[in-house]
């Protein structure tokens, strides 16, 4: 029997994976041959999708991007035992692309069947919680904090503060939520992680529940991943009937339960305040803090609110130990962040590196420039609420200091490449426009000064002459309230953008390269 | 049916009616019930809202308010398929504007609207996570990527049925 892979992941699927699969297991019925196909998740590599890699001589071998019109010829050169086609691209793990990689949290992702506990266990999954099961509290958070982990929903904040504060937040019902809302536009990291190894991330709620003395887990998860959420809402039945999740993980004693919320097509319920109150039936308008919701937050009672990498991450820091994930990284950014590669890029997908990576390695050892072919002008670095970052800066290290530093963020880890066809002042535009739309309403500078920058943009296009200069001051303005007047991050930072396209290509915007200084 | 006969079991109220019931409970119960709701009546009639308002203790405002904060959730139902177009910035680096406005002529209608022959309701959405592969479009469940015009009518004729 050969195995074959053909992942199940959303953009395999968007690229015709499904047929692919179909195209395989009826030409092998057709020639009589067994063949056991495996729906893996992603290897990340999404320029190659659909990639299918065969098992032959003990090593997995791949073959992308395949077309079902290509699944004869395949078959004609003995593919399943690692034959000769154009489309061979030899051993996976010595693709370039993925042999510079540095995958620690997304070690497993693509490996499998997302959903095979067997997979799971066979990876090292659930190692990281048996050891925290034999851990007191304390212990597990001080693991935590050793490594250095800071939340990846884009905040930075460390995770082991975070759960130090509700582990001391008194006795009583206590929450794990999972922000599994992140829509920035250019992450797919943490779809490809539910789709590719949910079991992961439902280990690491486990061992945050254990840490801060929760036993009820919340996953929201935003409504536009309906892959994403039939496989985390199967997975967490199979965990829960394996005895990894229930009132007695696995004879432990401990309990802990999960439930899948799904989200209803607002960004701003990546906000934690506002998920919260999403949670809890209502309008997803931030809350005020304080109360932290560490202190005061779902239902009023404690709770840790991470976003799904981090969550995902602490299986294996619990493993391996906090000192080994420590060891990666640069200045205070520890461990690893997966990237990725989005937008006008030849070779897009999911990059796991450690910190202190360039944007100049990123863009073109991985990514090849764009998929255009055309010069890259403009990348925008964590998601739609990060800064714009020229040619120029591409040298800077990927780190949360040093990113700081230049006025921009890593956020997420997204990357969208645009290339020299872009308007910025349009781009510009959006930012605003993205604000006005998914803004809550609850403060002013957000809900007004969001429509007011899309109309000054505008005036802005109506280009030079008189009052030009001072429509550009006001714009500076109207980014200062916003940047320091808004109750959230939604608000708060659709400036990065905007300003920093002014100040990187103020020509867009009717003025001389030279001279003035936004 | 006279006014005077029983309502069958299955009548919309009476199974909107079971369903808040059945979700009373659960706390934080009411985004789940409008999901549950929506995924079986293509959308949240306005009878439902008295009656979701009675089962979670809440006012008929706050579920009207919910119901109205949240895209993914509509007080009509939509045409037999609904199409979302990526508009976030990834996708806008591939094309995604060309994309939209190809769309809005090939359909007839803008966002938020449906072709006249009731099959497509065409929306809006900011980003399905399909960014290294965009443009891309949501197809009821399904995200297809490096959606261009040629391939956006291929889409259009395969949900009209036509060959």
């Amino acid at each position: 029997m050969s195995r074959v892979f053909v992942p199940l992941d959303t953009s395999a699927r968007a690229l015709g994976a499904d047929k692919v699969a179909a195209a395989i297991a009826a030409e092998a019925r057709k020639r009589g041959a067994a063949v056991d196909i495996v729906r893996n998740g992603s290897r990340g590599l999404v320029w190659l999708e659909p990639l299918v890699e065969v098992e032959a001589g003990g090593r997995r071998l791949a073959y992308g991007p395949v077309a079902p019109r290509d699944v004869a010829a395949l078959f004609d050169a003995g593919f399943l035992d690692g034959g000769a086609h154009a489309l061979a691209l030899g051993p996976t793990e010595e693709i370039p692309w993925l042999a510079g990689q540095q995958r620690l949290t997304f070690a497993r992702v693509g490996l499998g069947d997302p959903l095979s506990l067997d997979d799971y266990a066979a990876g090292g999954g659930w190692r990281g919680l048996k050891n925290a099961l034999a851990l007191p509290a304390a212990a597990i958070v001080a693991e935590i904090s050793a490594s250095g982990l800071r939340g990846r929903g884009g905040a930075a904040f460390p995770a082991g503060t975070k759960w130090e504060t509700v582990r001391q937040a008194g006795d009583g019902q206590k929450y794990v939520v999972c922000n599994a809302d992140e829509g920035d536009s250019g992450t797919l990291s943490d779809r490809m992680l539910r789709e590719g190894d949910p079991y992961c991330l439902i280990e690491g709620m486990a061992i945050a529940g254990l840490a801060v003395g929760a036993t009820q887990g919340y996953v929201y998860l935003r409504s536009e991943y309906p892959q994403a959420a039939r496989i985390l809402a199967a997975a967490i039945g199979r965990a829960r009937e394996a005895g990894w999740l229930g009132a007695d993980i696995v004879g432990s004693g401990r309990a802990f339960d999960i439930e899948l919320r799904i989200g209803a097509g607002a960004y701003i319920c990546g906000e934690e305040t506002a998920l919260l109150e999403s949670l809890e039936g209502r309008r997803g308008i931030v809350r005020a803090k304080p109360p932290l919701p560490a202190l005061a937050g779902l239902f009023g009672r404690p709770t840790v609110v991470n976003n799904v990498i981090t969550l995902a991450t602490a299986p294996l820091i619990l493993e391996r130990g906090g000192a080994f994930y420590h060891g990666h990284g640069s200045g205070r950014s520890r461990g690893t962040l997966p990237f990725q590669l989005a937008g006008n890029v030849r070779r897009g997908g999911l990059v796991e590196k450690a910190f202190g990576v360039t944007l100049n390695e990123l863009l073109h050892d991985f990514g090849g420039g764009t998929l255009s072919g055309r010069p890259i002008r403009a990348v925008q670095v964590g998601g739609p609420l990060g800064a714009w970052i020229p040619p120029a800066q591409f040298d800077v290290p990927l780190d949360y200091e040093r990113y700081g530093e230049i006025d921009a963020m890593l956020g997420h880890g997204g990357i969208v490449v645009f290339d020299d066809r872009v308007d910025m002042r349009r781009m510009a535009r959006f930012a605003m426009e993205f604000c006005a739309e998914e803004s809550c309403g609850k403060c002013t500078p957000c809900r007004i000064g969001s429509t007011r920058g899309v109309e000054l943009i505008d005036r802005l296009a109506a280009a030079g002459g008189a009052g030009h200069g001072e429509r550009l001051a006001l714009l500076e303005s109207l980014c200062d309230t916003l940047l320091h007047g808004s109750a959230c991050g939604l608000g708060g930072m659709t400036p990065y953008p905007v300003l920093s396209a002014l100040r990187h290509f103020p020509e867009d915007f009717g003025i001389a390269s030279q001279g003035h200084t936004p | 049916m006279s006014a005077s006969s029983p309502r069958p079991p299955d009548a919309p109220d009476a199974r909107i009616a079971a369903l808040a019931q059945a979700h009373a409970a659960l706390p934080g119960a009411l985004l789940p019930l409008l999901h549950a709701i929506q995924d079986e009546f293509r959308c949240i009639p306005d009878e439902a809202v008295p009656l979701i308002a009675a089962a979670l203790n809440l006012s008929r405002a706050e579920v009207h308010g919910v119901i109205g904060f949240y895209r993914h959730f509509r007080s009509h139902a939509p045409g037999r398929h609904v199409v979302q177009i990526c508009r976030a910035e990834a996708c806008q680096a591939l094309g995604a504007e060309a994309l939209e406005r190809h769309a809005r002529e090939a359909l007839g209608c803008g966002f938020h609207e449906t072709s006249a022959d009731g099959a497509v309701t065409l929306e809006p959405v900011y980003c399905l996570g399909n960014c290294a592969c965009g443009p891309s479009v949501r197809v009821g469940d399904d995200v297809v990527g490096r959606v261009d015009a040629r391939r956006f009518d291929e889409l259009l004729a395969e949900l009209r049925g036509a060959p």
